[in-house]
């Protein structure tokens, strides 16, 4: 660090402010060197010390039997899924890296996620990206589009962990602001899950994995806890990944954590070596000295400031017992990886940092870890009031449905997907492209479901409500396939919340998740919180994305998204009538695309959605359904196209549609829906499974072999429509 | 009845070692050992399998690197002795650069990485690893690289067809050959070859990864049981 900085600059680049550093000096008793105020600064940041967040996180109090490990104590949290075995999975924010460098910010945002999990002792067999993107109009936009598949692609690939999807949406707000959300699971025996601890005196820290290098210093600090307007110059804080490394990394940690002498194991991610050691020392409550010295570099110029907030990736960092150290860095050689000891485990609870046989840091860990928080008044913004007039020209009816089923947000992921290798270690038994992905677990022969949501439409005119629908949508995803809602991740993506308004949203949506995750009976048990998404055209949408995960018992039997049998009869449920009005548009996708605009106020009822997922689940339990799917963005028409592409059939409504509605019924958005196939000689015992229950039902067609016919007077060529629907994404890569 | 013994290659990098572990012993009952590739001994393995993945990365070409790891001597000897070595993905890409196989594999055409299910047409089904499968049978196998595109040269080309050493073809569900169904751009639409000697395979579609009904295909089998076969009945 330039000496020569003044006190303003050293801030300003650590996005501290005066009064956080007159704390400081309250806390130490002294004014901390240039050194000591970059730990601080790294910890107390938005990133790392979650300073607006923390008080909101603090809802998530929510817990059940299932949880093996809670939120916000390690890593990541971990759910039992039977036979001795526990789920551990967490979501992460990778927005700021991913729009400066897009194909390295998303690359990245991989391997951090996959070593949070993999510091947890568990081995990595899942990976999906929640993605949203601007709407296309920008070139830079269609740069971090591609440059984003293309990292994930890369880096993924490489890794031997398969990606089974997730979400891409594509919206104006989020012009120059991608969020790039990454997801990992990991399966580990419960007696074998490990801490990130550094455990008892004189044991020794070891360092393996990759060099240490100028990349990624104020990652966290600066590029995560500013907005973008800042940071157009910020390349050089972005990381550069090495998955062939990682991948080493991975085979060699799973092997080193059964170790004799093994004691913790830590990630280094945001800030590097200070918060991984920081944070470890932390939950022992002991102390660490670290020699500098001994850290192997990519530039032997780099200052102490500059190693310890390196955030070169593929970094790992072990405790063992002394005397152990040999033998573990023994197993990363085998892997080809540099490994070196480069501190111990001290009584006095503080960070220590040698430098050229120089104490260069001597600071309590304490106040590092107490970043300060901040409580806002929230302030809810004006609601607009709707002003859209639909008006329907049903005339070129077919050319509006092929336009709007092929626009970004609702075509086909296909040409995304297919992208990632999303089969290797053989347990991928539901593909991306459903309703959830599902990996089977060899050792029980159950199935986990996993799915990504978000609602940022919804959110926009209602943060509440908008994140109540997004959970119930992520749990129903998974009792539509006929899983258990086990347990939640998010990744809550937000604006500055300096701004009253935005905080509001912040406010609403982790009281409304906190809610709804209790309703659902899934905790959350992990998570991640990415604000200052904002141009210098304002604040993207709020975008708490929901995660779920759900186990799908004996899982051999998958129920189909798409139709399977010509002649099945087609129910929705949760609905008994096909009569949508137009106050089911506002809020939708449909008037989203063809009104550039989002009104309305969205509605669930929590009670009826639990009946609904019961009910699907038990139906599937009986085995009486054949496909289903459930009833969500675009509408149903929406959900019956995309159940008669991937399932190669067609479909006919046997019930009258009043052509004076046809449009909101057939595109109106409506929740808790789900549209289920069944066989004739099945319909009885249906019948009988429903009528027991208060849920409304309706039946309103059957599967065709081909041709989709509406009514008498409209039908669908469903050839074009699929290839238009199956290649728009494709158009946009090229 | 002779029981197979299979070693499945580790480098660096590889991710489809336990993949075939499950398919070849998990599901097929084989006895199977995992070689390191600093390993010099192939400890009695009746087959030979590399397996896919990035060895060392594939930084500077696929397979380039691997081709001077130890166990690579090891290996040209087994397969100069006649035994046979299956070489999946990155180990036909490894193969290849061992000059045990002609030919190269380009980055595909369509210069993305591909991860889909893809049909093979059986060309030749009396070979070791082809035994068990009908004349023009249809395999559905998937395919997962970025770098798929096998090219090689006329006399080679040539060769490869006048000899019946082209094993698969990247095909329709029907067996149509026709570029619509080739997802590489591989020549002749080659998704799997043998050497002259025919204990050598080098294909790109991953059979370990179609070994169970739940995983959307069982058609990988069928070259684990021909080979299973051939060394039975050696």
């Amino acid at each position: 660090m330039n000496m020569k900085k003044n006190l303003e600059q050293k801030l300003y680049d650590l996005a501290l402010k005066k009064t956080e550093y007159t704390q400081i000096i309250e806390k130490i008793g002294r004014e901390p060197n240039d050194l000591e105020l970059g730990l601080f600064g790294s910890l107390w940041s938005e990133h790392c010390g979650y300073q607006h967040s923390k008080p909101l996180l603090k809802k998530f109090k929510f817990s059940n039997d299932n949880i093996l490990v809670d939120a916000g104590s390690q890593n990541a949290g971990a759910v039992d899924i039977g036979n001795g075995l526990a789920a551990v999975f967490k979501i992460e924010s990778h927005n700021h890296p991913s729009a400066v460098e897009p194909v390295q910010g998303a690359a990245t945002g991989i391997g951090g996620i996959v070593r949070d999990i993999l510091a947890m002792g568990a081995r990595p067999v899942a990976l999906m990206n929640s993605l949203r993107f601007g709407d296309m109009s920008l070139k830079n936009d269609i740069h971090i589009f591609n440059g984003v598949i293309a990292g994930i692609s890369e880096y993924g690939n490489c890794i031997g962990i398969p990606n089974v999807g997730g979400e891409i949406v594509f919206d104006e707000s989020y012009n120059n602001n991608p969020l790039v959300n990454a997801f990992c699971l990991g399966i580990v025996k419960h007696d074998e899950i490990v801490e990130a601890k550094v455990g008892d005196v004189d044991n020794i820290l070891i360092l393996a994995g990759s060099r240490t290098g100028k990349d990624g210093i104020h990652g966290a600090s600066g590029l995560a806890s500013q907005t973008l307007e800042e940071e157009s110059t910020s390349k050089s804080t972005v990381q550069v990944g090495d998955p062939f490394l990682e991948k080493l990394l991975i085979e060699a940690c799973l092997e080193v954590i059964k170790e004799d002498g093994f004691v913790g194991l830590q990630d280094l991610g945001a800030a590097g070596l200070t918060s991984s050691v920081v944070e470890a020392a932390e939950r022992s409550k002991k102390g660490v000295e670290l020699n500098l010295d001994q850290i192997k570099l990519r530039d032997i110029s780099m200052t102490p400031y500059e190693i310890m907030l390196s955030e070169s990736q593929e970094r790992m960092l072990v405790s063992c017992k002394p005397g152990n150290e040999k033998s573990i860095i023994e197993i990363f050689k085998k892997w080809d990886l540099e490994a070196y000891q480069i501190g111990k485990v001290i009584n006095k609870p503080y960070i220590n940092i040698y430098y050229k046989n120089e104490l260069v840091a001597d600071l309590p860990i304490a106040p590092l870890v107490e970043c300060p928080t901040y409580t806002l008044n929230p302030v809810k913004p004006k609601t607009i009031k709707s002003n859209v007039q639909f008006n329907f020209d049903i005339k070129h009816f077919e050319n509006h449905v092929a336009e709007f089923i092929s626009n970004n947000n609702l075509s086909s992921r296909n040409s995304v997907f297919r992208r990632y290798d999303h089969q290797v270690q053989n347990n991928t038994v539901i593909i991306p492209g459903h309703s959830s992905a599902g990996i089977r677990v060899k050792e029980t022969g159950d199935t986990l479901l996993l799915t990504t949501d978000g609602n940022s439409r919804y959110c926009s005119v209602d943060p509440y409500k908008g994140t109540l629908i997004t959970v119930a949508e992520s749990c129903r995803n998974i009792s539509t396939l006929g899983g258990t809602p086990l347990a939640i991740t998010n990744c809550l993506n937000f604006g500055n919340p300096e701004n009253p308004e935005v905080y509001y949203q912040l406010d609403q949506a982790t009281t409304a998740l906190s809610e709804a995750s209790k309703f659902f009976n899934a905790p959350v048990i992990s998570g991640n919180v990415s604000l200052y998404n904002e141009t210098n055209n304002g604040a993207i949408k709020p975008s708490p994305i929901i995660s779920t995960l759900g186990i799908l018992k004996n899982g051999t039997n998958i129920t189909k998204s798409g139709f399977v049998n010509d002649n099945d009869i087609v129910y929705l449920l949760g609905i008994d009538n096909l009569e949508l009005d137009l106050e089911s548009l506002h809020g939708s996708e449909y008037e989203n695309y063809f009104y550039k605009s989002v009104t309305g106020i969205p509605e669930i009822d929590l009670d009826k959605e639990k009946i609904l997922q019961d009910t699907n689940r038990e139906l599937i339990n009986k085995g009486l359904i054949n496909s289903a799917n459930d009833c969500s963005d675009g509408g149903l028409l929406v959900t019956l196209l995309e159940k008669c592409f991937l399932g190669g059939k067609g479909f006919e409504f046997t019930i009258n549609l009043n052509n004076n509605n046809l449009i909101p019924t057939l595109f109106g958005e409506v929740n808790s829906r789900i549209v289920i196939s069944i066989s004739s000689n099945n319909e009885k015992k249906l019948l009988n499974h429903l009528d027991q229950s208060i849920l409304p039902y309706i039946k309103i067609g059957k599967v065709k072999s081909d041709d989709f016919i509406i009514t008498q007077k409209f039908s669908l060529n469903l050839a074009s429509m699929k290839d238009k629907w199956l290649n728009k994404l494709n158009h946009i890569s090229n | 009845m002779k029981k197979t013994k299979f070693g499945i290659v580790v480098f660096p990098g590889t991710w489809s070692d336990q993949d075939c572990y499950h398919a070849v012993s998990t599901i097929l009952g084989n006895q199977s050992v995992f070689l390191w590739h600093k390993e010099t001994d192939l400890k009695d393995i009746d087959c030979l399998i590399l397996p896919g993945g990035f060895s060392y990365g594939d930084y500077l070409r696929p397979g380039a690197i691997a081709r001077f790891s130890p166990i690579m001597n090891e290996i040209i000897k087994f397969a100069n002795s006649g035994k046979p070595v299956i070489g999946i993905c990155n180990g036909f890409q490894i193969l290849c650069e061992a000059n045990l196989l002609p030919g190269i594999l380009l980055p595909n055409n369509v210069l993305e990485f591909r991860c889909a299910k893809t049909h093979l047409r059986v060309e030749n089904n009396v070979s070791t690893f082809s035994n068990e499968c009908n004349s023009n049978q249809i395999l559905n196998i998937p395919i997962s690289h970025g770098e798929g595109n096998y090219y090689a040269n006329n006399d080679t080309l040539e060769e490869l067809e006048g000899n019946d050493r082209i094993l698969f073809r990247y095909s329709s569900e029907s067996g149509d050959i026709s570029k619509n169904y080739n997802p590489n751009g591989s020549i002749n639409n080659i998704a799997g070859i043998i050497n002259k000697n025919k204990n050598v395979l080098g294909m790109m579609p991953h059979p370990e990864r179609s070994c169970e009904s739940i995983l959307g295909s069982t058609d990988g089998n069928y070259i684990f049981k021909s080979i299973m076969k051939s060394i039975t009945q050696s």
